[in-house]
């Protein structure tokens, strides 16, 4: 057996193309799919847009997969979408603790800190504790809503709109929506605020 | 069952490490293990269910001194062994014996409407829910052999039903080969303080998606 996961990687790439298992220009559009196409501009798009459309914001928040369809964004790992909205009283913050389940269509693949074990770990017992290893510190009187993903349900958080920002369109406001606040681990931009 | 992938509520890993948004991939070999596990997935050989049983039997050892894309490597080694697709000795040979059995493949044509098109979960339900939002119902104590969804830090406590999420495949079955019997899927609201005990932040919640089987009125 190959001793480094990317001998072994390599090995069983060359495996599979000589059984004929899989086709190798396949691989190449898979990896440029999601390094390309599917990623967490597709879910900042979907959060400026309910900033600015309240009718859209309410069908999101009633049904997610058909609102975020609206936006061209679906399947693999998004069949099933449900969106929770941050706002004073109630922060959400979205893991999977028993593998790495991730809302693909709308935030692409997972960081390698989704996937970790001190993240899968601790943010069910200790979110405020995690919230602060990425510098995030809330209110006291804020309640934590902690999602695990334990089935084929996929959370997207919506972070509340940013103070300054009421003369920016949906494009720039997308601008502000960092991953993070779309996992609940971070918060959107204020404007002038380093990416 | 009681695997290493089961982690909510361990203690000791220290802190989670922030990385900047573009950053998927730390060596070139992550973006092919990526990229295979999806492309195998797609000869429709196992479930979704299969491969996380899988990865979740790694040995505990192994499993937490592994990074993620090397799980998934170990895992689908471990799928393709399984279904006689591959066999140890070429693992260890690190090439093909020979031709494989015909099998779906896919095609770099398919690749985006394939994912595009993802693979519902949900199944119409002949019969009605038995819970309903504001229930108050307890997780059952169990400590299964096989794959479970139902981590081990909210078995037997007591919650709030706060979504009915429709019927879905039941993943304790399915992951052994042993069909879809889908069950409705709920949300269920804990306390922190019911799971964790008295130090538990009063203001925080956490919420299980929990199959109708795991759950007792």
């Amino acid at each position: 057996m190959p001793d480094t996961s990317a001998a072994r990687a390599a090995a069983l790439e060359e495996i599979l193309v000589e059984k004929g298992y899989v086709d190798p220009a396949a691989l190449d559009a898979i990896i440029a799919t999601y390094e390309r196409d599917v990623g967490p501009r597709n879910g900042a798009k979907v959060v400026a847009r309910a900033w600015t459309d309240p009718a859209y914001r309410a069908r999101l928040l009633a049904d997610a997969t058909p609102a975020i369809a609206e936006l061209g964004f679906g399947g693999r790992q998004g069949e099933h979408m449900v969106a929770v909205e941050n706002t004073p009283d109630e922060h959400h913050v979205v893991v999977c603790t028993l593998c790495s389940c991730y809302p693909w269509p709308v935030l692409g693949l997972p960081p390698t800190w989704y996937k970790s074990a001190a993240y899968r770990s601790r943010v069910v017992i200790d979110p405020r504790g995690v919230l602060a290893d990425f510098g995030v510190t809330l209110p006291a009187s804020t309640r934590i809503a902690v999602h695990d993903s334990t089935a084929e349900v996929r959370y997207l958080v919506v972070p509340m709109r940013p103070p300054g920002t009421d003369d920016l369109d949906a494009a720039a406001l997308a601008d502000l929506v960092t991953r993070d606040s779309m996992i609940g681990t971070g918060l959107a931009r204020v404007p002038g605020d380093p990416a | 069952m009681n695997g290493a992938a089961d982690l909510g509520g361990m203690m000791g890993f220290g802190p989670v490490v922030p990385e900047p948004e573009g950053e998927l991939f730390h060596a070139d070999w992550e973006r092919r293990v990526l990229a295979f596990t999806l492309a195998a997935g797609a000869m429709g050989r196992w479930t979704i269910d299969e491969s996380r049983h899988v990865r979740e039997s790694i040995p505990p050892a192994e499993y937490l001194t592994s990074s993620y894309y090397a799980i998934w490597l170990r895992g689908l080694e471990d799928l393709l062994v399984n279904h006689g697709l591959v066999t140890r000795d070429e693992l260890a040979a690190g090439r093909a014996a020979g031709r494989g059995e015909p099998v779906r493949v896919l095609r770099a044509a398919d690749v985006a409407p394939t994912l595009a098109a993802g693979t519902p979960y949900t199944r119409e339900m002949a019969t009605p829910a038995r819970f309903a939002v504001g229930d108050r119902v307890r997780t059952r104590t169990m400590h299964p052999r096989g794959h479970t969804r139902l981590p081990r830090y909210a078995r037997g406590h007591v919650g709030t039903v706060v979504a009915v999420r429709g019927g879905h495949v039941l993943p304790d079955r399915n992951a052994h080969g042993g069909g879809e019997h889908p069950e409705w899927l709920y949300t269920v609201r804990f306390d922190a303080r019911e799971l964790w005990g008295e130090d538990a932040d009063p203001t925080s919640t956490v919420d299980v998606d929990a199959w109708e089987s795991y759950l007792e009125p």
